[in-house]
């Protein structure tokens, strides 16, 4: 079904809203992104770097760091402080890995009290679950293309 | 003749159904913030010692509804009716409340400006004798709230400087005949109609309320033929910065000016001006807790006479939203007046 598109307030109430309606701190909110998220990765990065130092092999790194990442990141979400750095900043905790870890377990907690399989279980991809779905489409459409380009 | 209709939005009570006793109660940031003098009950854990936010909400509600009633010294079984709402789906703590309390029971709800209208169908009753006493209670949670209408409470998005944040509060009034004269009352009330300028935002409520509280306020005071200046004050129910802001460019438009010098919000009033709230407090909470705490102390005190209460409403709905509709704005006016 074709989605219809949003209605559009009036173009004199718009200049209305749009004159007192504070912008999105677009610069201060793209640069803690970049700082914030930067630090993850670079924090991420060392820790694969050292655990690479000795008997493990860089794949075994890789899913070493990605688990502990995901760990952490739900931890922070139980003690009630990643969606406080979330607020601050921003994209640099939403887009990377933590922050799946961190929908997921903000849905799981939420719905706790309505049990843990109807409650947690069943909402526990409620905000996830359409990156899930559709990163498997797209992994799904990607790597076929990739088949065909390699037979070519 | 107790009722008098003013035009087709407001009617007035020659004898105005007095509040006997106002219950106030809030959350740690709103029992300790500016108008913590005006709580009477504050919970510092926001599970107000439940297992979940949607009791603790219920709790809340109850305490306030008691506190009114032991105040007013009236027993719960003299009330002939409670009208109560809330935020959350099916009215669910108001119908618990309404339970634990056994009063008859109108669930009432139109968003945020459900107090003013459980105190428009509890006035409503007295003057017309339907009730001896009404009982009119509404209340709203932050976590209960976030969760219905917006994502899980420890979800990381970032929220924009015109989001709100939904308040911890409830309030009840017991409401009833008028029994002599420097008692505080309802003395009118404007019912106000569904005004949606096509706001598609849910980060942007004040503008999609602000056209509903212009409009009433603009009818207000054309079929009362008053002016501003004949309030002490007017209160807008949780407008925020934002909405304060385009609310008084769309009074200039409807030509109603001298808003501005008697213009306050309750959800700024309660949380004052903190950009960790955003564009500032919101939720039925708001003109629950001010209107009845606040402001009824100061007209009980002398210190204000004459208050219109505006308790604005987005009639948000987050599936209709992501159906593509808009979010309609709707406003209930009434005067508290110390006579």
């Amino acid at each position: 079904m074709k989605q219809k598109s949003k209605p559009q307030p009036p173009a004199w109430y718009n200049n209305i809203i749009k004159k007192h309606t504070p912008p999105r701190p677009l610069f201060r909110n793209c640069l803690a992104a970049f700082l914030g998220g930067g630090l993850l990765c670079a924090l991420a990065q060392t820790a694969h770097y050292l655990l690479t130092l000795g008997q493990i092999t860089d794949q075994a790194a890789s899913t070493i760091v990605m688990l502990s990442t995901v760990a952490l990141a739900a931890l922070f979400t139980g003690l009630n402080l990643y969606d406080k750095a979330g607020q601050c900043l921003g994209a640099g905790l939403a887009v990377p890995i933590s922050g799946f870890a961190n929908s997921v377990a903000a849905a799981m907690l939420e719905h706790k009290s309505e049990g843990y399989v109807l409650g947690s279980g069943c909402n526990s991809f409620k905000l996830a679950g359409a990156v899930v779905i559709f990163g498997l489409i797209s992994a799904f459409l990607f790597s076929f293309a990739a088949l065909l380009l390699d037979m070519i | 003749m107790e009722i008098v209709k003013q035009g087709r939005q407001s009617w007035r009570y020659t004898n105005p159904p007095q509040i006997y006793g106002q219950g106030v109660c809030g959350g740690r940031l709103e029992g300790l913030g500016p108008l913590k003098e005006s709580f009477d009950y504050v919970y510092t854990d926001l599970y107000a010692g439940e297992n979940t936010f949607e009791k603790a909400e219920q709790k809340m509600q109850q305490k306030a509804g008691e506190i009114a009633l032991a105040k007013a010294g009236l027993a719960k079984e003299k009330i002939d009716l409670l009208c109560a709402g809330d935020l959350l789906n099916q009215n669910t703590p108001s119908a618990f409340t309404a339970r634990a309390l056994g009063i008859p029971f109108f669930g009432v709800y139109t968003a945020c400006a459900t107090i003013c209208q459980a105190l428009a169908v509890s006035s409503l009753a007295v003057a017309c004798g339907a009730a001896a006493y009404a009982l009119a209670l509404a209340g709203s949670h932050t976590c209960t709230a976030e969760k219905q209408f917006r994502y899980p409470n420890e979800y990381g998005a970032q929220k924009p400087p015109s989001s709100q944040y939904t308040v911890c509060a409830a309030g009840a009034a017991a409401l009833g005949p008028r029994q002599g004269k420097g008692q505080v009352g309802i003395a009118g009330v404007t019912v106000g109609r569904v005004i949606d300028l096509s706001i598609c935002d849910p980060f942007n409520m004040g503008a999609a309320m602000a056209p509903a509280f212009a409009d009433t306020l603009t009818v207000h005071l054309r079929e009362y033929q008053r002016q501003p200046q004949d309030y002490d004050l007017i209160l807008s129910g949780d407008l925020g910065k934002t909405g304060q802001a385009i609310a008084l460019d769309l009074l200039e438009r409807n030509g109603v000016p001298h808003v501005a010098e008697r213009f306050t919000d309750c959800g700024r009033l309660l949380l004052g001006e903190n950009k960790k709230f955003f564009s500032g407090g919101s939720g039925i909470g708001c003109a629950a807790s001010v209107g009845l705490g606040h402001i009824y102390r100061l007209l009980q005190q002398g210190q204000l006479n004459r208050v219109l209460l505006c308790a604005t409403g987005a009639l948000l709905s987050p599936c209709a939203n992501q159906q593509q509709e808009s979010i309609p704005g709707i406003c209930h006016a009434i005067i508290m007046e110390r006579g």
